[in-house]
């Protein structure tokens, strides 16, 4: 298949990007960032600079992969990621947009590459429990409920890609830091300092130029590991919780 | 010249380590206030490794070439950990974990390291849980297991098909808060182009700052490497885009040790290649060969028509069916190790029964995995005649839970619904055996450079077992280097802060720049990518699942020709100093090309067939590999020495193990 692709390029965090259009041969077996290959390689005979996108694993669980595709994050398949998207879902003559995460936040360093540090600020802040390397009780000491661990697990799934950010109106990152809020605070090692971290990581979210959460659900819609909004009400209660009841309120 | 393991002597190897531990030289809190260390990488053993010594209070700075430790390739891993814990009350124990790792390393690895890892198993678990790991549970709230190859318990623990992310978010969450508090400095985007040896130990590293190009100088009292495997030397593997061998080559080519380097595991469920722009290979984990059957059609004819598309697997009667495993290796069936699975499928192919449409693939199939759980789901339901369709979606419900995100992962690549038709899967490139060569303080030859995780050589010897790699970065990371280290920095807390300007960093630094300028300024016809798709033909047809001595000579030859055309007509663009990723991909292919002489080497020189190293001069007429213990039971730790290499040998004692031809029938 033949395709025309509108791809960013912009030299630097310090130029103004555009839109540059390139033509590139695919075929149906492969996945979107092999056809991205095809064109890096076809730029690289053409003594051209490549396009900058990042990736690494390829296979939808390291969450480096963040590519606006025609407007959506990740592309028009749902609960994908942009590498496990594969080129059967277009066809023949299509022209296909492609840009980097657009967020505040997230500002852009090369073409179709982002800097994401401001996730890591936020689990710095208070994403994690509070034990040191050593000898912690036997891990069966503690039952957990079997539903309860599994909710846990569900938000824990996620790859911190940042395509929530990208496709909320407001550049939010509640579902990301409602995400982990969620996966720790449900389990019982992670109750003792639930009203602390909830508070902090909220904080650290709001210092790092993240928008408010409107509702809108447009995080869990292209969320490429399907996280359920239902955290951010979880968050949501813990942070009221902790405000009203908590000393650190 | 021999090498010394300086494996701790005289006691029973159930006490070796805990002794040891107890006996060995401390750094007070007040002097490690005044030690730097390096760790770079931060995957399952670098991130677990920084986190606990950061937690002592040593000032650690940590790199990585990704743009958060949250990325790096343990994240991948599916399955599993492995840890002793005899929670489903199976038989087993400590010594059970070791005596199968050694076994299952088809006896090549060290007896003393690798009892401490199975020692140190169940500390992980209890450390990770208390992390918040969200580890599968049972209904009564206690951690559930499940099984692996190559053993008989179920000694798996779990997090859905999300274990190594979960494992690795657990080390990535106490590292973050080390971060916090400032003990340990991380330096995201920066890949490591040097190690910088001052006055014969290693004092720090040339880095290079991925998004402006600088080349920057770290000093420190030690460096820890724990930076992964090399398996991207074959250009395709399971390995993530960016894997890559630079930072312990660059240590090799400083003269540390590269031990086994032919040990390469091949893992015997990766969705089959689809056609030449392929990127990466695609793990299935292990896991699912708890419930799949793995078969290929009795007769070539079948095969055939089942490749060119013109019959189903489900049209295939059981009768025409070669459950081939199940046939060759009654006592594990399709829970062989790795080694031994990968073989068997290749066997089958090259017979001409594959599936796949190049030939090159088996089946995987679920479906009377499916009938079994869906039988039993419906009586304990109380329907004691369920129909027939009530069967297989009771039973797709309880696939469904097991391996749900797996089925999904495949059918998004594949197109194809694997609860309805089976898998094909065929083997590829995941792992390697062989690192830097290591002491029992995880320590190479170069005093003060210390390699963890999948980087050393240490624990798995000729074959890994499946989910013990996530426990072999975590022990290393968490329970033995954090201990260890201290034998080396105690004999250092009189050195003062090291200096980033000595004339050694100041050489190192510019014989990086010269190394990255020279790249750039080849300007020749063809791209970094096409040099190491090359390569990697190279690699997988002499030196992947099968070798030979004339196939190994011709790898050697060929990888020579090869760097020659590289350093001559390689093609980088853009510049310096900015992000380049060609660049970058440049720096990592040309030493992957120097590696990849090194493991085709080796391969020619040990004249056996043990774990993932097959020879073809070297199997019995059953076509099982045929180890030579009496001239071979050693490592063979490789120096480069200009290019001119040398190997040294470690002999391997084996004292608790009685070695034994390892059989799986």
């Amino acid at each position: 298949m033949r395709l025309t692709l509108k791809v960013w390029r912009q030299k630097n965090g310090s130029t103004k990007g555009q839109f540059e259009t390139y033509q590139v041969d695919a075929n149906e077996h492969m996945s979107f960032l092999e056809m991205l290959d095809v064109l890096n390689q076809q730029l690289v005979e053409e003594k051209k600079v490549p396009v900058t996108f990042e990736h690494d694993c390829r296979e939808g669980i390291c969450g480096a992969c963040s590519l606006v595709i025609n407007g959506q994050p990740h592309g028009l398949s749902s609960g994908t990621t942009a590498c496990q998207l594969h080129m059967r879902f277009f066809k023949d003559g299509d022209t296909i947009t492609i840009e980097p995460w657009r967020a505040a936040a997230f500002p852009v360093l090369k073409d179709l590459m982002v800097d994401r540090s401001a996730f890591d600020r936020i689990i710095q802040a208070g994403g994690y429990i509070t034990i040191n390397t050593g000898a912690p009780q036997d891990a069966n000491a503690v039952p957990v409920n079997e539903e309860i661990s599994s909710l846990s697990m569900d938000a824990a799934a996620c790859i911190g890609c940042g395509a929530c950010v990208a496709a909320c109106p407001n550049s939010s990152a509640m579902l990301f830091t409602a995400a982990k809020v969620s996966h720790l605070g449900l389990l019982p090692q992670g109750k003792l300092e639930v009203d602390t971290r909830v508070i902090n990581m909220v904080n650290q979210m709001d210092k790092e130029g993240f928008g408010q959460c409107s509702n809108t659900y447009a995080c869990e819609a292209e969320c490429p590991k399907e996280i359920s909004v239902t955290n951010i009400a979880r968050l949501n209660r813990m942070y009221m919780k902790a405000m009203v009841t908590s000393s650190k309120g | 010249m021999k090498l010394d393991g300086k494996v701790p002597k005289g006691l029973p190897l159930a006490d070796t380590w805990t002794n040891y531990r107890s006996k060995m030289n401390l750094v007070a809190p007040n002097n490690k206030r005044k030690i730097d260390i390096i760790v770079v990488g931060t995957g399952l053993a670098g991130s677990s490794a920084a986190a606990s010594l950061a937690e002592m209070g040593y000032n650690v700075k940590a790199f990585t070439f990704h743009d958060s430790p949250r990325r790096a390739h343990s994240i991948a891993a599916q399955g599993g950990i492995n840890a002793a814990k005899n929670y489903p009350n199976d038989g087993d124990s400590i010594y059970r974990l070791f005596y199968d790792t050694v076994k299952g390393g088809d006896y090549r690895s060290r007896e003393a390291n690798v009892h401490r890892l199975a020692e140190v198993s169940n500390s992980i678990i209890d450390q990770a849980t208390a992390q918040g790991v969200p580890f599968a549970r049972e209904y009564g709230g206690l951690l559930a297991n499940r099984s692996f190859g190559g053993v008989q318990v179920s000694r798996t623990f779990y997090a859905r098909g999300q274990t190594g992310q979960q494992l690795l978010l657990g080390a990535y969450s106490a590292l973050s808060k080390q971060i916090s508090t400032g003990q340990v400095t991380m330096y995201n985007r920066h890949e490591m182009l040097d190690v910088v040896i001052v006055d014969g130990k290693a004092r720090g590293i040339i880095a290079r700052d991925l998004v402006s190009g600088e080349i920057q100088r770290h000093s420190a009292h030690a460096v820890v490497l724990a930076t992964g495997g090399y398996g991207n030397v074959f250009y395709l593997s399971t390995n993530a885009m960016n894997c890559n061998v630079t930072a312990a080559w660059k240590s090799v080519r400083k003269g540390a040790y590269m031990a086994n380097p032919c040990y390469v595991q091949i893992h015997p469920t990766c969705i089959p290649v689809s056609g030449d722009y392929q990127s990466k290979l695609t793990l299935m984990s292990e896991s699912l060969r708890n419930d799949g059957r793995i078969w290929v059609p009795k007769n070539a004819d079948d095969a055939k028509l089942v490749r060119e598309g013109k019959k189903a697997a489900n049209d295939i009667p059981e009768d025409d069916r070669d459950y081939y495993l199940e046939r060759r290796y009654p006592a594990f069936g399709n829970l062989v190790p790795r080694d031994v699975a990968s073989r068997a499928a290749k066997v089958a192919c090259d017979g001409g029964n594959g599936v796949a449409p190049t030939g090159l693939g088996v089946f995987l199939d679920f479906a009377a995995a499916i009938q079994r759980y869906g039988k039993s789901e419906a009586y304990a339901k109380g329907n004691h005649n369920p129909s027939k369709d009530e069967i297989i979606s009771l039973g797709e419900a309880v696939i469904e839970k097991k391996y749900g995100n797996l089925f999904e992962m495949y059918e998004k690549i594949t197109g194809d619904n694997p609860y309805k038709v089976p898998m094909k899967i065929y083997p590829a490139i995941h792992y390697t055996m062989g690192g830097l060569w290591v002491d029992y303080n995880l320590e190479t030859n170069i005093p003060g450079l210390f390699a963890t995780g999948e980087c050393n050589f240490s624990d798995h010897g000729a074959n890994r077992l499946g989910a013990s790699a996530l426990m072999q970065g975590l022990a290393d990371g968490y329970f033995v280097l954090p201990y260890t280290i201290g034998q080396f920095l105690s004999g250092d807390i009189r050195t003062p802060h090291i200096a980033n300007d000595s004339p050694e960093f100041m050489q190192a630094e510019q014989e990086v720049k010269n190394r990255l300028e020279k790249l750039i300024s080849i300007q020749g016809t063809e791209s970094v990518e096409n040099f190491h798709r090359r390569l990697g033909k190279i690699m997988w047809g002499y030196a992947g699942m099968s070798r030979n001595a004339e196939g190994l000579n011709a790898a050697i030859k060929e990888i020579q020709a090869l760097r020659k055309e590289f350093w001559e007509n390689v093609y980088v663009p853009g510049e310096l100093n900015e992000m380049n990723q060609e660049l970058e991909k440049a720096m990592r292919v040309a030493d992957f090309m120097e590696m990849g002489e090194m493991l085709a080497k080796d391969a020619l020189e040990r004249n056996e067939s043990c774990g993932g190293h097959f020879r073809e001069e070297y199997r019995s007429p059953e076509g099982e590999a045929m180890r030579n213990d009496a001239d071979f039971a050693y490592v063979a730790a490789w120096e480069w020495n200009g290019g001119d290499m040398k190997m040294h040998r470690e002999d391997l004692e084996f004292n608790e193990i009685e070695l034994k031809t390892r059989s799986y029938k």
